[in-house]
């Protein structure tokens, strides 16, 4: 529906006409993000260049009674960034400055804009270290990134985007600036709100700036690659290793298909027979330290099985053994014309069961899968492929990933680790939780969204 | 996912057409799984932010288009244009989706429904494609530019035509050769010299016109090492000018041209100092050639083989000895063109041969693989998108405070030309052949 051309002089008058979009063929390109889900055409997009801009455009939009869908790089896999028909989209891209980096009190303060992978670059050339490393982080943006409490290889040790948080500045429904957190370590003079945002996914306000904690780089790392003949023996590596008290900054795992699309697709002499390989690594303050939490890693592997195992004496050899978790998503995307990229996670140790049940359930629907995932994060990444033109397989696909939800809480686990919610899993929330969990909900968020304009039909229906 | 209802606006027969050629390209469209990389390294995208400037956002758009979900062929050939061909998303894409062709594919079947422009007509058909007219046409003006012409910066050596500024900006560009190479090196059929090789010789239309030097620095260095050269008389242009505007007609003739000129003439290589030529041999014609003759088909794939940019022809077949670098005293960076680097893999070579020159220093710069927003007719088209994709070049070629910046591609030369003259930089660029030749 075309929207009020006065409301629409409106918003020129606060951002300039240039930020503001009405032209099909650009309202067409905000209606879709990287779910595979149904593109829905919003009926304007706004891009606020400034933080003044950004609260009067909020304003405006809720005055009039706009459904808001906040937009960074839309990279999301849960479909959060696709917008509703009659409402707006509002682009945080541009607003892409990094404000502050303190390196003697170790945080930054970033507008939601900036680009992941360039704010760690930024950070790492002043010789810090931001760890959340999302696969999309060459082009997701960090406000997208707390919306989804957006996770990456480095969880099991680092943490995942929530744990960066310091504070907030969000745009409320008012379009009124709200502060939350602060620049110290410590602080407990009002709600946690921070927390709140993240995995929020646009449903509680607009964010404006984040105050992210920064970490001092490792100073040594050691990587190595495990190969077992059975997928329970690489799980209880894992258990293993975390039961030895070490923590490697990752540790990843492909199964046997997954294995077969990546050597398939790259001709890298990965071991097509083994049933799993482990890629692990381990970083600290000392290389001796390092050495020795290597060693131990290689004995847990061993002993649990392993039949084969190397670890990168260079660089170049790191690159190597790393190539394979790098060529998983390519190899898997180039098979076939659709990837859906599935992330229910389970308790580490049900890794074996939840594999088993992937790999039952695609048999049971006829369906190509491969998995691969954050091992010592249980979180797995359930890759299922198909062509979306073919509406038959799409629909044994959706039957299948229905089936695997059920079994990831069935094992304790949940229905996404990293991926969000969005429009693609809100139905299935009230499974994971009950009844009164999804009245809470809604009774918080109308607190916050009495007109429920903020991307309402994501998070839960 | 569902398709989304098509517009309930009646369609006409053209339209439909238009779809359903569109259809044809929807086994490449589809496998676009909309993750986005592409905007981490579209140079359009960066400049404007907006997610139709940028591949995801244009291979969408197609896919709408062809199933009717947006009825306006004209707004997107508009988006579909802005873009440099530079290759940059298909290099970072995981789905490995076959972007350029599909974009040049979609080019030609939207430009056959919108139709060409006179002055597209004009470029394609009746310059580009007869090329001793366009020689003759080029000479004359070469002679009378002088009346238009302002001269802006002599150590560049740029000029500025206000005259002419409705039609091409307020850019800054070298003069048109008062000679081009064409005029004093019609043509050359020498045999093998002490290399034991003959390679065939592609100027290239931009630098035969503007940078007769550049095709004159080739030359000398074959000569140098002994390699015999074949320039046949009247070589067209390689066609990328139509191609990219979608004016498949006069592509093919321009390549049919060239191919009836190098079919029989037997060479080792083909050799052109231009990496855009040496890409659109190498990649498109073995491509687009579906309709040809079994000969011409043959020709192609053995030109697919033997081509090669001067830079590569030096290190990796002539394999020259290169001194080690010397810490001299004038400054060198290098820009690398996006078709030397992101289709042809070109990119150790030209710096080897940088670091190799004696009084010379190089330095590398911040981004050098990032497009320096020339793209051929795409700097014509839309040159204030072009302007400010080239300001970021040139702020990270200044940052490194260079004497020389170097490139391989007469085209990134003319853009990094009009960048540095628009800023006043007392920066000077040069081909790297040109300064491999200078210290022979």
């Amino acid at each position: 529906m075309p929207i009020n051309p006065s409301l629409v002089k409106e918003f020129e008058s606060i951002t300039g006409k240039e930020q503001v979009l009405t032209e099909q063929a650009d309202l067409q390109s905000y209606s879709y993000d990287a779910a595979v889900l149904t593109p829905v055409v919003p009926a304007l997009v706004v891009a606020p260049t400034t933080q003044e801009q950004l609260c009067k455009t909020v304003k405006t939009a809720y005055d009039n009674g706009l459904p808001i869908t906040v937009r960074g790089s839309g990279t999301n896999l849960s479909g959060s960034t696709i917008p509703q028909g009659d409402g707006m989209v509002i682009l945080t891209n541009r607003l892409n400055k990094i404000l502050e980096i303190n390196e003697e009190d170790l945080y930054a303060v970033v507008e939601p804009g900036v680009v992941t992978a360039q704010f760690a670059a930024a950070v790492a050339a002043k010789g810090l270290f931001y760890p959340p490393d999302p696969g999309s982080q060459s082009v997701s943006t960090l406000g997208g990134n707390v919306a989804h409490n957006a996770g990456g290889l480095r969880g099991l040790k680092y943490g995942v985007t929530k744990d960066y948080i310091m504070g907030m500045e969000v745009v409320d429904y008012r379009g009124e600036l709200i502060k939350t957190g602060s620049r110290t370590v410590k602080y407990v003079t009002g709600y946690n709100m921070a927390a709140l945002m993240a995995a929020s996914e646009g449903t509680l306000g607009v964010f404006s700036n984040m105050t992210i904690k920064l970490v001092p780089p490792p100073k040594a790392s050691k990587a190595m690659l495990a190969e077992f003949d059975d997928v329970n023996k690489a799980s209880e590596a894992v258990a293993g290793i975390i039961a030895g008290h070490i923590v490697p900054c990752t540790l990843e795992f492909l199964d046997q298909n997954c294995i077969r699309y990546v050597e398939a697709d790259t001709r890298a002499g990965l071991p097509v027979d083994a049933a799993a390989i482990l890629l692990i690594e381990v970083d600290g303050g000392h290389a001796l330290l390092v050495e020795e939490d290597a060693d131990k890693v290689m004995d847990v592997c061993r002993k649990c099985g392993s039949t084969n195992i190397r670890i990168a004496r260079n660089a170049e050899e790191k690159l190597k053994i790393w190539e394979a978790r790098r060529g998983a998503l390519p190899a898997l995307a180039r098979a076939r014309p659709t990837t859906v990229l599935e992330d229910a996670t389970v308790p580490r140790s049900q890794i074996p069961a939840m594999i088993a049940a992937v790999n039952a359930t695609a048999k049971k629907y006829s369906l190509e899968v491969g998995t691969f995932g954050h091992a010592g994060d249980g979180n797995l990444h359930p890759t299922f492929l198909c062509d979306r033109r073919n509406k038959e397989e799409f629909t044994r696909v959706e039957a299948a990933v229905d089936e695997i939800f059920d079994v990831a809480l069935k094992l304790k686990g949940t229905l996404s680790g990293e991926h969000g919610i969005g429009k693609a899993k809100a139905k299935w929330m009230e499974k994971e939780t009950n009844r009164a969990t999804m009245e809470f909900n809604k009774n918080l968020r109308l607190a916050l969204d009495p007109k429920l304009l903020f991307n309402a039909g994501n998070k839960f229906v | 996912m569902s398709e989304s209802t098509p517009t309930s606006q009646p369609v006409s027969t053209a339209l439909r057409n238009l779809a359903d050629n569109l259809l044809k390209l929807d086994d490449l469209l589809i496998s676009c799984m909309r993750c986005g990389f592409c905007l981490a390294v579209c140079p359009v995208y960066g400049a404007t932010m907006k997610e139709a400037d940028a591949t995801r956002g244009k291979i969408a758009l197609l896919e709408f288009l062809s199933r009717h979900m947006i009825n306006d062929p004209e707004a997107v050939n508009d988006r579909l244009t802005r873009c440099l061909l530079c290759g940059s998303c298909q290099a970072v894409c995981p789905s490995g989706v076959k972007i350029m062709d599909i974009f040049l594919h979609a080019r030609s079947i939207v430009r056959e429904y919108l139709g060409l422009s006179a002055t597209e007509k004009l470029i394609f058909r009746s310059l580009l494609g007869r090329p001793k007219l366009f020689n003759a046409l080029l000479g004359m003006s070469a002679k009378f530019q002088g009346l238009f012409l302002r001269e802006v910066d002599p150590a560049l050596g740029t000029h500025k035509a206000p005259m002419l500024s409705s039609f091409i900006g307020d850019r800054h560009f070298p003069r048109l050769a008062g000679r081009s190479f064409h005029s004093r090196v019609a043509s050359l059929d020498e045999a093998a010299g002490s290399s034991g090789l003959r390679v065939a010789f592609f100027p290239g239309c931009v630098s035969d016109k503007l940078f007769p030097e550049v095709a004159e620095a080739t030359l000398k260095v074959l000569r140098k090492h002994g390699v015999g050269a074949f320039l046949p008389d009247g070589l067209a242009c390689c066609g990328i000018p139509a191609l990219s505007g979608g004016d498949m007609t006069a592509y093919h003739t321009m390549v049919a041209e060239n191919l009836a000129l190098l079919g029989d003439a037997g060479f080792d290589r083909l050799v052109t100092p231009c990496g855009t030529c040496a890409a659109t041999i190498k990649e498109f014609w073995p491509k687009l050639a579906d309709g040809y003759t079994e000969k011409d088909k043959a020709v192609i794939r053995d030109l697919q083989a033997k081509t090669i940019d001067i830079t590569a022809f030096l290190c990796d077949v002539l394999k020259v000895e290169l001194p080690a670098a010397s810490a001299g005293k004038t400054r060198v960076t290098y820009h690398d063109s996006c078709h030397l680097r992101k289709s042809l893999g070109v990119f150790e070579q030209p710096r080897s041969i940088l670091k190799s020159l004696p009084g010379h220093e190089y330095v590398e710069m911040a981004e050098a693989e990032r497009c320096c927003g020339s793209g051929g007719s795409f700097t014509l088209k839309h040159y204030d998108l072009s302007k400010q994709i080239g300001k970021r070049k040139r702020d990270n070629v200044v940052a490194v405070d260079p004497d020389i910046v170097a490139a391989a591609c007469p085209a990134c030369m003319m853009q990094l030309m009009d960048m540095h003259s628009q800023h006043g930089d007392r920066v000077k660029v040069r081909h790297v052949v040109e300064m491999y030749a200078d210290a022979l």
